[in-house]
């Protein structure tokens, strides 16, 4: 069984007028039924509005699904006993870094979690240390949050989630409010735990070039999932990204615009490297 | 001639050991009608270069004149330059709160002075210029899409009607179509209207396709002033103060390490389509 399982899930949200009389309900999620093996790199694609963040906060079970069950390492999520072991299990990091920062010093901020569950102090500071080196923020660690750049806290965040030593990490959008090496720092940050901690990833965007690394690519429209595959198998079709509100890497939609004017490149270019290749085998 | 500063310095916490310097010794010009871009990395000065614009922040020293009037005179009326020069702030849909996307967007024009009649034609006209559909104009804000919010902060702003719009990252969160709609329509008010338009960014994909000219802050400095093209050539300087050039100038520098004739000064897909189309087609000839 895998780490985050999902079978027909549905959320609705209800909305309500001023006296409380049902106005209307939005189905945010529909019926998604999906199976994420442990140490998986997953990107989350979808328009705003598509359900992204109402199915990713089902995953620490900030929201309770209306039919269907989510399971998080096995864990009903809908089991109240089991709250705290699912969000220690399945760790959240947001937009914006400056709602997630809480401690006046960057160690001490890392720390909040793992003492809030009760974590002996000398493993706390193990954990601090191993965290903050993960995301290469060790070396700020007696630093203010406030003296640092968004990518820098966008790290910090991270690290306090890595503290608690989850088996999972979710990122809703982490990047929507960074500059480009903010960006990059994130994304970097995000592929090491992935790769040298193997804890699986669920990274939410709307920037494709951050996922041409994931090993699978799920597209959400009308809350449901509309798309699956990988990087290149999803980005291959750029028409039906583009009805989706979506768009491809840069390199990929100059291949793309390449193939429009008669040159004979093969579909999901991801790279700039990969172009290269092959426009060196036509000529 | 828009907006002029002259030799503008601003220092938050002066007379504090915590001090700092967010603006150093500025001097710009914007022209009327241009597309201006500002770009620069987290904490550059960006937001703070054009709070000065409206006069939310004050120079510490230095002069700003809007239309050959010095906005710091004694007899200056600022609530008259905020209704010329419009500020759209990050995630302007914070701001929303009226009941309705009409009212909301009514707000501005009302707080003007202007009646009830005509602040509502104001209102229509600038729900118009953005192009949200009329049926969302009495829902509640807070039941639109990222998007339609967005746009719907944006008409507020455009009912003062300003005849300078500054957005401060006005696409940030949003999904590529909403990105690129909500651009077009921007770029749709210089070209129709001759509207003064300021774009803050971080996506230098959006900035190389939408403006005519881009200004790099950094440490509260202005690096570089000039079009796209010569600013996206200095990508590594670029990248030094934690910028990038769009993803398209590293494809091409790429390719022309492989030996293709590529021109490096295309900075849109369109035009990087066009020379690598014409650099292959010269390699097949030989």
């Amino acid at each position: 069984m895998g780490i985050v399982r999902t079978e027909n899930l549905i959320y609705e949200y209800i909305r309500r007028d001023e006296e409380g009389n049902v106005e209307g309900i939005t189905t945010a999620v529909d019926r998604v039924s999906l199976d994420i093996a442990p140490g998986e790199f997953i990107a989350v694609l979808g328009h705003n509005g598509s359900g992204k963040s109402t199915l990713a906060k089902h995953i620490n079970a900030i929201l309770n699904p209306t039919e269907g069950t989510v399971w998080v390492d096995g864990m009903d999520t809908s089991r109240e006993e089991s709250v705290w072991d699912i969000r220690r299990t399945a760790g959240m990091v947001f937009q914006n870094p400056d709602n997630q920062i809480i401690g006046q010093v960057v160690e001490e901020d890392v720390g909040f979690g793992p003492e809030n569950m009760g974590v002996p102090t000398r493993e706390i500071w193990e954990r601090v240390e191993e965290s903050l080196k993960a995301v290469g923020m060790y070396e700020y660690r007696k630093y203010s949050p406030n003296k640092l750049s968004g990518g820098q806290k966008q790290r910090v965040s991270i690290a306090g989630v890595l503290a608690m030593h989850p088996k999972c990490i979710v990122l809703d959008e982490p990047t929507a409010m960074l500059d480009p090496r903010g960006r990059r720092e994130v994304i970097r940050a995000v592929r090491a735990l992935n790769q040298v901690e193997e804890i699986t990833v669920i990274l939410i965007t709307h920037y494709m070039e951050e996922i041409v690394h994931a090993d699978r690519v799920f597209v959400m429209e009308g809350g449901r999932v509309a798309l699956e595959g990988t990087p290149r198998e999803i980005f291959s079709q750029v028409e039906k990204l583009k009805s989706l509100r979506l768009d491809v890497p840069q390199v990929t939609l100059l291949a793309h615009e390449l193939r429009r004017r008669g040159i004979d490149l093969p579909e999901g270019i991801l790279t700039g490297q990969e172009l290269a290749d092959a426009l060196c085998a036509i000529v | 001639m828009a907006i002029i500063f002259d030799h503008v310095n601003h220092v938050y916490g002066g007379d504090t050991p915590l001090a700092v310097k967010a603006l150093d010794d500025i001097c710009l010009q914007i022209q009327d009608g241009q597309f201006v871009g500002i770009i620069g990395h987290t904490g550059s000065g960006k937001s703070t270069l054009v709070q000065h614009m409206n006069g939310l922040l004050k120079a510490t020293s230095g002069h700003i004149y809007f239309n050959g009037e010095d906005i710091y005179d004694r007899d200056y009326s600022l609530k008259k330059l905020r209704s010329k020069v419009g500020l759209v702030f990050q995630y302007p849909e914070h701001q929303l709160f009226e009941v309705d996307v009409f009212s909301d967007v009514c707000f501005g024009p009302q707080n003007l002075g202007y009646d009830k009649k005509e602040a509502e034609l104001k209102a229509f006209e600038a729900l118009r210029k953005v192009g949200l559909p009329s049926e969302l104009y009495y829902q509640s804000p807070f039941e639109l899409s990222g998007g339609q919010k967005r746009r719907a902060a944006i008409a507020g702003v455009l009912a003062m009607e300003p005849e300078v719009l500054i957005l401060d990252e006005p696409t940030a969160g949003l999904d590529p179509r909403g990105r690129a709609e909500i651009l077009d329509q921007i770029k749709g008010l210089q070209t129709d209207t001759g509207m003064t338009i300021l774009l803050v960014s971080h996506s230098m994909e959006d900035v190389a396709e939408y403006v005519d000219r881009i200004v790099v802050m950094n440490k509260g400095r202005i690096l570089y002033d000039d079009c796209p093209k010569e600013i996206f050539a200095r990508y590594r300087e670029l990248e030094e103060i934690g910028l990038a050039a769009p993803q398209v100038t590293y494809i091409l520098h790429e390719l022309q390490n492989r030996g293709f004739q590529v021109d490096m000064n295309a900075t849109t897909i369109e035009e990087a389509a066009e020379t690598v189309a014409d650099a292959v087609r010269m390699r097949k000839k030989r």
